[in-house]
Order: structure tokens, then C-alpha cells, then sequence
């Protein structure tokens, strides 16, 4: 009997696959979070092919203005930006659509510009801050979370006090007030500098406004997890901080901030656009979805594509990554696997 | 007058002006002119047609303009207004066209008689003129309403009224003004008498804008805000609330005394009501809930509008600028080569379809408009040479920034962050960078843009912005502008915003404003001279000269459009 335990347990652990990879295959029978992982996946790959569309097929670059450009529609040249000549001659237009992916696919924007392209490219931007700005406040809420919820205390004190401050903001309303501020001579914290223009501060901002989002629910776990007896027993046996935290803690809350990760994305991509539409976000010439919609608003009544096609995208896209977030959090949940969820 | 936003609204104009042309102003001298008329008949061009008599005149706006003190507002929202409610001791004359730059007595009963050198002008005021209050007006409220200019730090009190006599004073301790020896009224001899501590061939205009209105001389020593001060015109404030409504009635003790300076209005009342956005005040017109929209017209309606609605458009083209300041004191336009390397690289039509197409703007290569006094056809940076812009030289232009050896520079351009605006922002962002400088755009609120890239501390390299006239002379653009009197370090009151001075181009002006006091012929020329003198400096690139649209219900008749305060509300009818 003394020896049978230890061998059971061995036999099982051969037999099974591991949290992870139970997870991954939870992940994988879930035919929602399977279709949205698919739309994610050609969204991403059509944003990473924006050079060769803009280059190679529509001959074109996005990020110049060709006010008094011309394009061929049927054969025929014509001026990108149409002045009316009928009536009093009143106002300009873009081209339109003219599903040929060689001349203005989607038409042109007020500066002649390829909406098709810049769509592509503008895709490529708000994924990147969205992605990269949700992995940053993922892993800073982690390592707040943590630190507040093993430390306790003064240092979760301060620490809780500081995330209630952010948490006190509008989230919006903070975001724009930073962008604002920050977008006037950049961002210069000792060493490091972020010029007014970059990419990396809507980034930077975005980040930093969901943090609490992050470490006040992992703060919880922690502090859950701190009292747990196997946590007491390493403390007790004198274990270094630094490994209960890597090798007890963190493990238990990492799928809640993997769980985080797509969810944060969708909200991050959005609280772009929304940036970007205020024109404190992406700045040109950069484009993101967000600054496409805002550059359509003058042409919502003559080229409504030039708003919608960005705004549906937006709406795919965050959806996926919504719909893949609920299904990796059944796959990383067991609770929710018991519950049926799959 | 610098505007905020696109095709209309002028913004609150700012004090930079003010000391700009103080400066200059000392320096003038004045008697006659060629746009004033000595005639003091009180026959108008139109005969008053009172079959159209009556109705309500409904006008929209997306916001108020503010203060409704003739004496402190400075919009041409109000302005328009105040033709048909506040006078002076002269006016501009309520007629359309050419003909509204003309300057006709007013409350005076003729034009001034200039004496002493051109220093004293001498009125005399018309009889049996009664305020909206009952009270007739005397010589003591002239008088008054001078120094009331000064007592409510009127935004023009330093620069188109710092010449009169005791107006130093006034400027320091403006609660104690009095205008000792500036400005005297003798009620026996029912005459006003305004000496100048120097000529100024523009005085007369200067007194027929509305912040020489006369008021009572018991008017508040303050700012009168959203309280109605009492009019002499036909209509008068029944009530006002910037954040919904103003409304105007008829001034029961209004008796037309010049037709061509204050003529009897149409409309039995004028309701002016703000809050709406600018597309919903295009429907309103549409569907004939609005006559009028203060607002332009978003440039996704034009088309509609230009389509649709042909009768009710009415486009006329006004004496006005855009341009882009380049900032000759640092780098990379402290070199001329750079400089004159934009001014042949904008494409102004680019510039002309951004703002609305060709029938709403024209391209630019002068400071002066054209059918301003003193404009010349010239044009030193088209393609293949000419007196009109016609093409750019793309080619030419990246030749001279090589050789200037100013490229991969970082270059900040400042636009204000409407659609327009920031639209050519963007183009000369990509024309810039074409060129091969390191282009970023800074569009920037309207409320703040104009006074932020006036201030050398904020280190703006190009700005773009315009210049609407105040009144129709030469110096009020190129002087104002671009001498360097204009130029204030440091200040956000510094209207020459390339920080352009040269002195012998200065001399220059001095010269014209002296000879336009003798022979305003010869000095029209001079500044035609002095205008591509500058332009040859390329201290800024001009851009378009634009034109504005009112959108006018279908009832709205015997529209007319001022080329000083635009469209003469009052001289409309609805029945």
C-alpha cells in the first residue's frame, strides 16, 4: 500500500494531458470561439498584406494626398476628387467604389487617398495598439495584482488606494485627458521618451487606463490564494518570496489574466478608435480605423463607405475577440467547464 | 479680422490687432478718401416696398456669439446683426455690392468737416433721433459712447481709436476716461468735434464699424453681456439667451432718416435661435423652418445644396486670404530658398477643391484680394511664369530645398481641427513630406489656434490661418500683417505671425499710408509695389481666396449682400 499511491499517481499523471493542453482542446471543440479565432486570423493576415495591396495591386500610397490625382474607371480617366458641374458647381467629391482592387476598390477619401488601402494599413495600426496595449496592461495588472495581494498591508494599501484613483475616472474621459495633454510634446519620463506623434503613446495610455481592470481582480485571487494552506506551508518551510510567487502564485492566476488578454484587446482597439476619432489618438499620416471613420464624417451624406467600412470592421473584429475571449476563459475555467459551458 | 472657422464665422477677433495697427495708425494721416460719399442724402438705393412689410424672419446658428454690447462684441455674427440696430456717427452703406465699402453719414447730418491737417473732424449730428428707450439723442451720448469705448476695453479701443486725443489715458485708466480735448460736444450747436494726435486717412471707417456705435449716456460702464442696450435702427432686442434664442422687434421710435445708411427693415421681428448642428440647420432651411443659416453649409450638403436648391444658394466671393504663415526666424524657413521651395510646391488648386471646388474659392498669389484697393495681378511662384497661379512646380521646388540643404528637417504645421482646415493641413503634411521634410500636423481647437500660433514661445513653423478684412484698405492687410510693428516675441498678440520685418518694406508702407492721406490713386499703386516686394520675401504662401454661401429659405426675398458686414438681414423679407 505505501508503494501503490505514488505509482497510481504516476499512471495518472502519464494518462493525463495537462491543464494546458486540456484547455487547448476545450478551446478547439468550441466552434464559436473556432469561427472567431478563424475571422481574427484573415483579418490579421489581410492587415499584414496592406504593403503588398497598396504597392503591387492598387499602385498607390495611402499616406500621400493625391488631391488633383486621377484613376481609370471603365476605361476611362477620371479625376479622383470631383468637383460637382451640375447646378451652382457647388462642393467636391471622392470617387466612389468601384470594385476594381487596381483603382479606388472602396473609393477615395477628401484627400484622394485609397480608402481600400488605408483600411488595410489603419487595420495593421489598431490591431497592433490593441494587441500590444492589452498584453502591457495585462502584464502590469498582473504584477500590480500580485504584489498588492502577497504584500498586503501598507503596500496594498497604497497600491489599492492608487487603483481606486484611476478606477474614479471616466475611463474615457482620462484616456482623452492624457491624450491631450501628451500629444502636445510627447512623453518624457526620465530615460524614456515618446515623441508626440508615435504610436507608443496611445499605446502607453490605453495601457496604463486599464490596468485596474486587471490587478484589482488578480489582487483578489491573490489574496485568496495568500491563505491557502499549501502557500502557508512554503512560508512556513521558508521558502524565498521570489518562488512561492513564481511557482505557487502565479501559475493560479495566469489563466485569469490569459483570459484577460483578447477581451483586453477588443477593449483597447475600441478605446483607439474612439481616440482616434477625437483626433487625440493615431495622428496623421498614420491612419487606424478610428481616424478612417473621422476622415468619412465630412462624407457621410456622398461616400458613406468611407465611415462604414471601418466601423463594421471595428465591430467584426472586436466581436471575435469577445466571442474567442468567453471561449478561452471556458477552456482555462473549470468551474465553467462543470457548469456545461464549452 | 482673423476668423475661426471656414466660409463664415468670424471668430472673436483678436486683441493682437489691436497693438498691431496701433503702431501704425500713429503714423497715418487722412482727409479725403475714394470709398467715402460726402452725400448726406437720405434717398437709398431701393425704395422701401411695404407690400413685404411684416412676417418673422427665422434665423439659425449653431452657437451664439457671445456678449451682445455693440461695443464689445467682435464677430461678424453680431456685426451683421447690428446693422439694423446700433449706428454711428457714420455707417457703411446698407446697399449689396461694391457700393457697401462706400462710407455715408449716419447718426451725423453730413460727412465730417476735416480741419487742422486732417487731426480735427468736425460732426454735426442729426435732429429728432430717438433710442429704443424714448430718449432723444444729444451730443452728451456721443460723447459718452466714446468714452465708453474705452470704459469697456472695446477690443479695437487700442488700435482703431488709440489716435484720439487723450486716448493714451483712457488705455491706462480706462475707468476714469474722459477724452479731454479728444472728443467735445457743444449740444447748442448740436455738434461733436474729434481731434487725432495724427492724421488717419482710415478714421471714417473706423468710426462706421459697430464699436462706435452710440449708445445712452447712461449705458453701463461695463461689459452689457446678454442685457440689451438701447438702439437707434430699426429693430431692437426683445430678449436674449445665448443658450437658445435672441429675439428681435421693430423700435417703435425708429423713423428711417437715410435710407442708404440705416433703411427701414421688413420684417416685423428677426428670431435668432442657436443649439442646432449645422446639418439640421441645412434641413431646416430645406423644409422652411429657417430662412438663413449663419453656419456654412458641411461639405457634404454643398453638392445638394448647389444641386437642389439653386435659387437659395447665393456664393460671393469676399476680401479675404488663406495662407500659410511661414516662420522666417527659425529653421528651416529662416532660409529664403526653403521658403520660396513651398510657395512654388502648393498646388492652390489642390488647395481650391479641399475648401469646395472652384465656385467657392479661387487660387491665391497675392496678399492683397483680388478687387481689393491695391491689388495687382502678379504671381512669382507658377509654373511656367504668369500673372495668375496656374499650375505648381513640383520639380523646382525639390530643386530649391536641396540647395537650400534643409532637407529631412522637422517642420510642425498648426491647423485648427475642423474638417476644412485640417483637410489642407494634411495636404501640405504630405506636400511637405514629398519635399523631404519630417511633416507633423498639430490641428488644434479654433478657440485656441489663432492666439497659440501668434506667440513665438510656442515655436510654430507653419501655421495655417486667414485674414478677413475689417475694412476696405490696403494697409489693412499688408501693414497689419507683415510690418514690424506687427511683430510682438513672446506675445499672443502678434498678428505677423512669420515674424516678417524688413525695413525697407516698412519704409514702404510708411510711405503709402502718408500718400493715401493726398492721392489714395497713387498709394493703391504703392501698395500693389510693396505687395510683391513681400511676396518676392515669400514670408507666407497665399492659398485661396474664398468665397461664402448663404443658404436662404424659399420665401426669404430681396436678399442683399454687403461686402462689409455681408448679408443685410434686415433688408430681407418673408411676406
Amino acid at each position: 500500500m505505501s508503494t501503490a499511491a505514488p505509482e497510481l499517481a504516476t499512471v495518472e499523471a502519464r494518462r493525463s494531458p495537462g491543464p494546458w493542453r486540456t484547455a487547448g482542446a476545450d478551446l478547439l471543440r468550441n466552434r464559436s470561439a473556432l469561427a472567431a479565432a478563424v475571422v481574427l486570423f484573415l483579418v490579421v493576415l489581410a492587415t499584414l498584406c496592406a504593403p503588398l495591396y497598396a504597392h503591387h495591386i492598387a499602385d498607390t500610397d495611402p499616406f500621400q494626398s493625391h488631391v488633383s490625382g486621377s484613376t481609370v474607371v471603365d476605361g476611362r480617366t477620371v479625376p479622383v476628387l470631383t468637383p460637382s458641374s451640375t447646378g451652382l458647381g457647388l462642393g467636391v467629391t471622392p470617387i466612389g467604389p468601384t470594385w476594381d482592387p487596381a483603382h479606388y476598390f472602396l473609393g477615395a477619401d477628401n484627400q484622394g487617398r485609397d480608402v481600400m488601402a488605408r483600411l488595410l494599413y489603419g487595420g495593421r495600426t489598431s490591431l497592433f495598439i490593441g494587441f500590444t496595449a492589452a498584453l502591457l496592461t495585462c502584464a502590469l495588472g498582473t504584477v500590480v495584482g500580485v504584489v498588492a495581494g502577497y504584500a498586503g498591508g501598507v503596500v496594498d494599501a497604497v497600491i489599492s488606494r492608487v487603483l481606486d484613483v484611476i478606477w474614479a475616472f471616466p475611463v474615457y474621459l482620462l484616456a482623452i485627458c492624457l491624450s491631450v495633454v501628451l500629444l502636445t510634446d510627447g512623453l518624457h519620463l526620465g530615460p524614456l521618451t515618446v515623441e508626440a506623434g508615435s504610436l507608443w503613446l496611445p499605446i502607453a495610455i490605453i495601457a496604463a487606463i486599464y490596468v485596474p481592470y486587471i490587478a484589482r481582480p488578480l489582487r483578489g485571487q491573490v489574496l485568496v490564494l495568500r491563505n491557502k494552506e499549501y502557500i502557508q506551508a512554503a512560508i512556513g518551510s521558508g521558502a524565498p518570496t521570489v518562488r512561492i510567487l513564481r511557482r505557487e502564485v502565479l501559475p493560479n492566476v495566469l489563466p485569469t489574466a490569459i483570459v484577460f488578454v483578447p477581451l483586453m484587446t477588443a477593449l483597447a482597439m475600441l478605446t483607439e478608435s474612439a481616440l482616434s476619432f477625437l483626433s487625440v489618438g493615431v495622428q496623421p499620416p498614420d491612419a487606424s480605423w478610428g481616424t478612417i471613420i473621422e476622415d468619412g464624417l465630412g462624407l457621410l451624406y456622398t461616400r458613406p463607405a468611407v465611415t462604414i467600412a471601418p466601423g463594421l470592421l471595428i465591430a467584426l473584429t472586436t466581436a471575435a475577440l469577445n466571442v474567442l475571449g468567453d471561449g478561452v476563459r471556458d477552456a482555462l475555467d473549470p468551474g465553467a467547464r462543470l457548469r456545461g459551458g464549452v | 479680422m482673423s476668423r475661426s472657422t471656414r466660409r463664415g464665422a468670424f471668430a472673436a477677433a483678436t486683441v493682437a490687432l489691436a497693438l498691431t495697427t496701433a503702431a501704425c495708425s500713429s503714423s497715418d494721416s487722412g482727409s479725403s478718401d475714394p470709398t467715402t460719399s460726402s452725400s448726406s442724402s437720405t434717398a437709398g438705393s431701393t425704395a422701401f416696398q411695404p407690400q413685404h412689410k411684416g412676417g418673422t424672419l427665422k434665423l439659425v446658428a449653431h452657437a451664439a456669439a457671445g456678449s451682445l454690447d455693440p461695443q464689445v462684441n467682435y464677430t461678424l455674427q453680431y456685426w451683421q446683426l447690428y446693422q439694423s440696430m446700433y449706428d454711428g456717427l457714420l455707417s457703411f452703406k446698407k446697399v449689396g455690392g461694391q457700393e457697401s465699402f462706400t462710407v455715408v453719414p449716419d447718426l451725423a447730418a453730413a460727412m465730417p468737416k476735416v480741419t487742422n491737417g486732417g487731426k480735427t473732424y468736425t460732426f454735426t449730428l442729426r435732429k429728432g433721433i430717438t433710442f429704443s428707450n424714448g430718449k432723444a439723442l444729444t451730443t452728451d451720448d456721443v460723447v459718452a459712447s466714446f468714452q465708453r469705448i474705452f470704459k469697456v476695453s472695446s477690443p479695437t479701443a487700442g488700435t482703431f481709436y488709440n489716435g484720439i486725443v487723450g486716448a493714451t489715458a483712457c488705455l491706462k485708466t480706462p475707468a476714469s476716461c474722459t477724452l479731454k480735448g479728444g472728443v467735445t460736444g457743444d449740444a447748442k450747436a448740436n455738434t461733436v468735434t474729434i481731434n487725432l494726435t495724427a492724421p488717419d486717412s482710415e478714421f471714417p471707417y473706423k468710426l462706421a464699424v459697430p464699436h462706435a456705435s452710440i449708445l445712452p449716456k447712461d449705458s453701463p460702464t461695463k461689459d452689457a453681456g446678454t442685457k440689451p442696450l438701447p438702439t437707434t435702427g430699426p429693430y431692437m432686442a426683445a430678449s436674449y439667451d445665448p443658450n437658445r434664442a435672441l429675439k428681435l422687434v421693430r423700435n417703435p421710435h425708429f423713423k428711417e432718416w437715410s435710407r442708404e445708411a440705416e433703411p427701414q427693415g421688413y420684417p416685423d421681428q428677426i428670431d435668432y435661435t442657436f443649439g442646432q448642428t449645422v446639418e439640421s440647420e441645412v434641413t431646416a432651411v430645406e423644409n422652411g423652418e429657417a430662412d438663413w443659416m449663419y453656419d456654412p453649409p458641411p461639405a457634404d450638403r454643398l453638392n445638394e445644396i448647389g444641386t437642389k436648391y439653386t435659387s437659395q444658394a447665393h456664393v460671393n466671393p469676399l476680401t479675404a486670404f488663406w495662407y500659410a504663415t511661414l516662420n522666417v526666424n527659425s529653421a528651416p524657413f529662416n532660409n529664403k530658398l526653403a521658403r520660396e521651395a513651398i510657395n512654388w510646391a502648393v498646388d492652390r488648386s489642390a488647395v481650391v477643391r479641399l475648401y469646395g471646388g472652384t465656385n467657392l474659392a479661387s487660387p491665391a498669389c497675392t496678399i492683397l484680394p483680388p478687387g481689393f484697393p491695391g491689388h495687382v495681378d502678379s504671381c512669382d511662384y507658377t509654373k511656367g511664369g504668369g500673372k495668375t497661379w496656374t499650375a505648381a512646380d513640383l520639380a523646382k521646388a525639390k530643386a530649391l530645398v536641396k540647395q537650400s540643404g534643409t532637407a529631412g528637417q522637422a517642420v510642425g504645421i498648426v491647423t485648427q481641427d475642423d474638417d476644412v482646415n485640417k483637410s489642407i493641413g494634411q495636404y501640405l503634411q504630405s506636400l511637405l513630406t514629398q519635399l523631404g521634410y519630417k511633416a507633423t500636423l498639430k490641428p488644434l481647437s479654433g478657440n485656441i489656434q489663432f492666439t497659440y500660433i501668434q506667440n513665438t514661445k510656442n515655436k510654430v513653423q507653419l501655421a495655417l490661418t486667414s485674414w478677413y478684412q475689417d475694412y476696405p484698405a490696403a494697409s489693412d492687410f499688408l501693414n497689419v500683417l507683415l510690418s514690424c510693428a506687427a511683430f510682438h516675441p513672446g506675445s499672443d498678440s502678434s498678428i505677423n505671425i512669420s515674424g516678417f520685418c524688413d525695413k525697407g518694406i516698412d519704409a514702404k508702407m510708411q510711405t503709402a499710408l502718408k500718400t493715401a492721406q493726398t492721392d489714395p490713386t497713387a498709394a493703391n499703386k504703392q501698395w500693389g509695389a510693396i505687395d510683391q516686394s513681400i511676396m518676392q520675401q515669400s514670408p507666407l504662401v497665399p492659398l485661396i481666396n474664398p468665397k461664402m454661401i448663404d443658404f436662404t429659405s424659399k420665401r426669404l426675398g430681396n436678399y442683399q449682400f454687403s461686402k462689409q458686414f455681408y448679408m443685410l438681414v434686415g433688408q430681407t423679407w418673408v411676406k
